[in-house]
């Protein structure tokens, strides 16, 4: 298939007959599968009719069901898969069309590209079935609406675009994330199809840094899954997880793709410097072991990118962590007088650690009590107080 | 959920016979279309058992015994790890594996067990710091 045209076409008649053939129920279990095939099989009927076509001018009254089979190895071997592959790539990037609000984006992706049917996004996002397949049928009359073209966006607006898919993909993992107990199990599977999506956008996209920086950060992130919480299900901070449940499979591929994003050129994106600060604790066999100067590097970097109270936070406790608390608060000192996490529970809890571990215990309960009123979660409550409590003993 | 997908071994995969180069190409292909579905997590292929071990346990003893192992259609030639959505899926896509071998063959597909870990409560604000960073990137880009 070398013609570009011809390959288009064909991919617009398999995404046409996509949006308008399949049934809400009833969607095949692969539609970026189904996909290739359609396109594939579009393509063998299209290179089939050409060449009978030929033949017959030149040879009239051949058998034209035994050219047919003849000509049927020779034209999948002349059909190029990285047409079908730029198929797919077009799909996620329509799916995730600006002109689409992100729920819809969401749902479009999972139903096109990630092989949900309807009910199963329903259960996943908790909402409602006719809600889902609503959403997506207007999704799917905005972008004919809009004529939005079925194509791989380019220059500048590649990356902003790129960025949008990326964060459909994460928006994804993280429902599937938060799953919590009597959840159904569409959840974490969730989860497991934003995994899969990365890794297609990673053999799509090769070339895009940020794409490799996402499917490590959510490799890291799955695979402390296993470790997260107790029998009780109570939560399990990092720091004292087992290291022995964390899945070392996905922890391998991750730090793969963190080298390969590292080997693109380009500046690091906020994906990969997340991963990073993920792998540097899944470097770690022990908790003792953790580079924490390589987390702070890697927060220096995000906050030139993203500065944000929440990121210095988090960039404060790791300082605590590499040179020590009084080093640390300072900073959460500053954060404080910033003033946009007067509201955030997380931010006295800090100080109240880093007093704590200072000696000043007064000061420390008061910023735990403080931080238990802000909780808006019983268990955070709770956990908080006990903290306070403990400052006394 | 995972699965373990196993080709069994051959009397000629026993014996060291390499597969011929078409099978190569055509095996390098379908391995990249498990990669490209973002299904293919791990894959190997094994030495032929004159090169394995084995070690039996029996109460507190142990005894090593060199290969080769005699029921050749009960071995393990190679294997994959694979993520997909249901055993179903998996079957789809061994049925589209190329002969692994030059005789009749069998490939084994066994699900992975997974913990129950996702009966378990996580509240949303009990989270790590990469958690509560996860949360602040999410809210500043929608």
């Amino acid at each position: 298939m070398r013609d570009v045209g011809v390959a288009e076409e064909l991919a617009q008649d398999a995404l046409v007959a996509a949006l308008e053939h399949w049934p809400a129920e009833g969607l095949p279990d692969n539609p970026a599968a189904w996909l290739m095939t359609t396109a594939k099989n579009k393509a063998l009927d299209r290179i089939r009719q050409a060449a009978l076509h030929r033949r017959k001018q030149e040879a009239l009254g051949a058998d034209a069901d035994a050219l047919g089979e003849h000509l049927t190895p020779d034209a999948s071997d002349t059909l190029d898969d990285q047409d079908i592959g730029d198929d797919l790539l077009r799909l996620m990037f329509t799916a995730c069309h600006p002109v689409l609000a992100r729920e819809a984006q969401v749902a479009l992706t999972l139903k096109l590209l990630a092989g949900l049917s309807t009910p199963e996004i329903a259960r996943a996002f908790v909402q409602s079935e006719p809600t889902i397949a609503q959403r997506i049928v207007r999704a799917k009359r905005t972008l004919t609406n809009a004529n939005v073209p079925f194509e791989v966006p380019r220059g500048e607006e590649l990356e902003s675009r790129l960025a949008a898919v990326l964060e459909v993909i994460y928006l994804i993992f993280n429902e599937g994330h938060t799953a919590t107990a009597g959840d159904d199990l569409m959840r974490p599977a969730l989860c497991e199809e934003a995994m899969r999506l990365a890794r297609m956008l990673a053999q799509l996209a090769p070339q895009q840094r940020e794409v490799h920086g996402l499917l490590a950060l959510l490799e890291l992130q799955a695979s402390r899954l296993r470790a997260r919480a107790d029998a009780q299900g109570r939560p399990i901070l990092l720091m004292d997880q087992d290291r022995a449940r964390w899945d070392w499979l996905l922890i391998g591929r991750a730090l793969t793709a963190l080298e390969t994003a590292r080997a693109l050129p380009g500046e690091p994106g906020p994906y990969e410097l997340q991963a990073e600060i993920a792998a540097c604790h899944a470097r770690a066999r022990r908790a003792e072991d953790t580079n924490w100067r390589g987390i702070v590097a890697a927060y220096d970097a995000l906050l030139t990118i993203m500065p944000s109270p929440i990121v210095a936070l988090n960039r404060a406790v790791a300082v605590s962590r590499a040179e020590g608390a009084a080093t640390a608060l300072p900073l959460v000192d500053d954060i404080v007088d910033e003033g946009t996490l007067k509201d955030y529970h997380l931010l006295p809890a800090v100080r109240g650690d880093l007093l704590v571990t200072l000696g000043r215990l007064t000061e420390a309960r008061a910023e735990f009590e403080r931080a238990a009123t802000l909780a808006q979660n019983q268990r955070e409550k709770q956990l908080l107080l006990e903290r306070a409590r403990q400052t006394l003993s | 959920m995972r699965v373990m997908v196993m080709v069994k071994a051959t009397k000629e995969s026993e014996a060291g016979v390499m597969p011929t180069e078409q099978l190569m190409t055509e095996m390098g292909r379908y391995n990249e279309e498990l990669v490209k579905a973002g299904i293919m997590l791990a894959g190997e292929g094994l030495h032929p058992t004159s090169r394995a071990k084995r070690v039996h346990f029996s109460g507190k003893n142990r005894t090593v015994i060199d290969g080769p192992f005699a029921e050749t259609r009960e071995l393990v030639a190679g294997y994959w790890m694979w993520q997909v959505r249901s055993m179903e899926e998996a079957v789809e896509w061994v049925r589209r594996c190329p002969n692994p071998m030059l005789s009749d063959s069998d490939i084994e597909i066994r699900p992975v067990f997974e913990a129950a870990d996702f009966g378990e409560a996580f509240t949303p604000e009990l989270q790590q710091q990469e958690e509560r960073l996860r949360a602040e990137i999410e809210g500043k880009k929608t």
